[in-house]
């Protein structure tokens, strides 16, 4: 497993998401404390591309082997691609939850809502 | 503790004081007062050991259980012999007593005998998978329902008149909480009606339920039923008698995704309606959607076989708030007694079985269908059940001929007038090996003269 990082090109949500904004679509994950707190993960449950995400509600699901939780959109948009490596590899997000582990990229309805995200500093000093 | 050891005063005071609570009287603060009884319960006064033994033994002895009849009653409970090896087996304390293993790793037996028994479902249906059981039969239906809503996202539910009257009210009732809808599709000539069935199905069909056999006996066309939904969202689930599934095609080879059943006839008495158990098998697409836990087979560090619990996505434990599925305990201990059963019969013998059964069955149709005012429902084909029509005015007849059959120690089956209102006269006539050719002789003479005495109460009736 890596060491714990949080990247300083990325935006971050409270709830433990990443952003990587490239234009109006944004790459989405889970940070490093995320998947150091669910442990092993086994399942990543994708949203179907088109379907819709509402900044701060859950768009998908994630297992581990202590449970299974919601994965908190921090932007709003629609999805255009959901990372189907995770499907037989879903130990990506533990491993590279930066890379590899990416879960699903958002075409945004509003690229405003990026101000109200948190730069990497202010993330890890609220962990 | 000993269960006939009060709790003395002294030992109230240390617990409490243990704990640091003045007395028991505060451990319940919490609950609001509106909310208190601050009654007595009714109940009636306590009774000495030996009066509530007399007590019960009366009310034991108001029921009729099958050894007390020749019974042909079956309607979804058949009485199948149940070998002495299950009583000694489930009666072993490592089965019988343990409450749900939430470490279960350490209990390598409880994960041998599901893991073991979900590989005999897995055979029986031909699918993939099957998680170590649920309550019963309807409630597997139920689950699969869900299963479909969280699969599909579709909220109708398309189901067979054939299915299980218990299967298709579980059904209506667990659709107020899912938010579903349930449309049910006609039979005609004793099987599901292939147009009604097609034409009500559609984009926004969660799932279609049939039963194989189907509740008036009849074995189904169950690849067609399958097919017909082919082109839609929805899930289809078959709920099968596991016994006929022996000699009939497997749900896997008919493009069924979920295949579920009441488990009652593998190894568990009929037990004036339970305990038993459901299972639950699908197709690995549904793997994470299938309620309960599923055991799996591993190697332990030092490469030694070894059983773990592999998944449980459903539960309360995983997922927390979020969970829909709750089995607990299971039915852990019915569900041994099945796989204890088939074990017991083997490969050949529950083919066998069900050969007997058809052969059987076959026979007392031709026997009853020789008797006057006796004339069957269906001409389908039928494994272990089937329906006839009784030539008397109603329903309450079909029971006044069904107590004169019991007046003469024969139990002559299931009044389909009780669920089916379009076959008022309908009787259902169950077999199992337990039912001689003798005894089928026997029902065809006293079923023969109950209807016959019917007809001519009947007609004084009239003349009178």
């Amino acid at each position: 497993m890596a060491d714990a990082s949080y990247p300083t090109d990325l935006l971050y949500h409270p709830e433990h998401d990443w952003a990587r904004i490239d234009g109006d679509v944004a790459t989405l994950g889970i940070t490093w404390f995320a998947q150091d707190a669910l442990g092993e993960v086994v399942f990543f449950d994708p949203p179907a591309v088109g379907a819709t995400t509402t900044a701060g509600e859950s768009y998908a699901e994630v297992e581990s082997v202590k449970a299974v939780s919601d994965v908190i959109a921090p932007l709003s948009g629609e999805i255009v691609e959901v990372n189907a490596a995770l499907g037989d590899g879903p130990e990506a997000i533990n491993d590279d939850p930066y890379g590899g582990g990416w879960l699903v990229k958002v075409r945004l309805t509003d690229v405003s809502e990026t101000d109200a995200l948190l730069d990497a500093a202010t993330y890890e000093a609220s962990l | 503790m000993s269960r006939y050891t009060a709790t003395t005063a002294d030992d109230l005071k240390t617990m409490l004081d243990a704990i640091g609570a003045s007395s028991v009287e505060e451990l319940f603060d919490a609950i609001p007062e509106g909310v208190r009884l601050r009654r007595e319960l009714d109940l009636p006064a306590g009774m000495p050991e030996q009066d509530v033994y007399a007590h019960l033994l009366d009310l034991a002895r108001r029921n009729t259980s099958a050894e007390d009849e020749v019974t042909f009653l079956g309607a979804g409970m058949y009485d199948h012999y149940v070998p002495a090896a299950i009583d000694m087996l489930l009666g072993r304390s490592e089965f019988l007593t343990p409450y749900t293993p939430y470490q279960p790793e350490i209990s390598q037996g409880g994960l041998q005998v599901m893991f073991e028994y979900q590989t005999a479902i897995s055979e029986l249906t031909a699918l993939p998978v099957s998680n170590a059981s649920v309550y019963e039969g309807p409630s597997a239906v139920g689950a699969a329902g869900y299963l479909a809503k969280l699969a599909n996202g579709k909220r109708r539910f398309v189901v067979s008149r054939g299915l299980h009257p218990h299967s298709r009210e579980t059904l209506r009732t667990l659709s107020h909480g899912y938010g579903t809808e349930v449309v049910e599709v006609p039979l005609k000539d004793g099987v599901t009606d292939p147009e009604a069935w097609a034409a009500a199905i559609d984009d926004e069909t969660a799932a279609v339920f049939f039963q194989q056999p189907n509740f008036l006996g009849a074995v189904e066309d169950a690849a067609a039923l399958a097919q017909a939904a082919k082109n839609s969202p929805a899930i289809v689930v078959g709920s099968y008698d596991p016994i006929p599934l022996a000699i009939l095609a497997p749900p896997g080879a008919c493009g069924v995704d979920v295949a579920v059943g009441e488990g009652q006839t593998l190894g568990n008495r009929l037990d004036f309606g339970g305990p038993s158990f459901g299972f639950f098998a699908a197709t690995e697409a549904y793997l994470r959607r299938m309620p309960g836990r599923i055991a799996g087979e591993t190697r332990d560090v030092d490469g030694r076989r070894g059983f773990v619990l592999t998944l449980q996505t459903r539960e309360q434990h995983i997922r927390r708030e979020k969970a829909t599925s709750n089995i607990c305990t299971s039915q852990a201990l019915n569900a041994l007694a099945g796989v204890v059963y088939l074990s017991w019969l083997g490969r050949t013998g529950v083919v066998e079985l069900a050969e007997l059964l058809l052969q059987r069955t076959a026979y007392a149709r031709e026997a009853l269908g020789a008797v006057d005012g006796v004339s069957a429902l269906h001409d389908q084909p039928a494994v272990r059940e089937f329906a006839v029509q009784l030539d008397v005015e109603d329903l309450e007849a079909v029971r006044r001929v069904i107590d004169r059959c019991q007046d003469a120690g024969i139990n002559p089956g299931y009044a389909l007038g009780r669920d089916y209102e379009e076959h008022p006269t309908g009787l259902l006539v169950a077999i199992t090996e337990q039912r001689t050719k003798g005894q089928i002789d026997r029902l065809a003479a006293v079923l023969g003269a109950a209807v016959a005495a019917e007809r001519s109460a009947d007609r004084e009736e009239v003349s009178a």
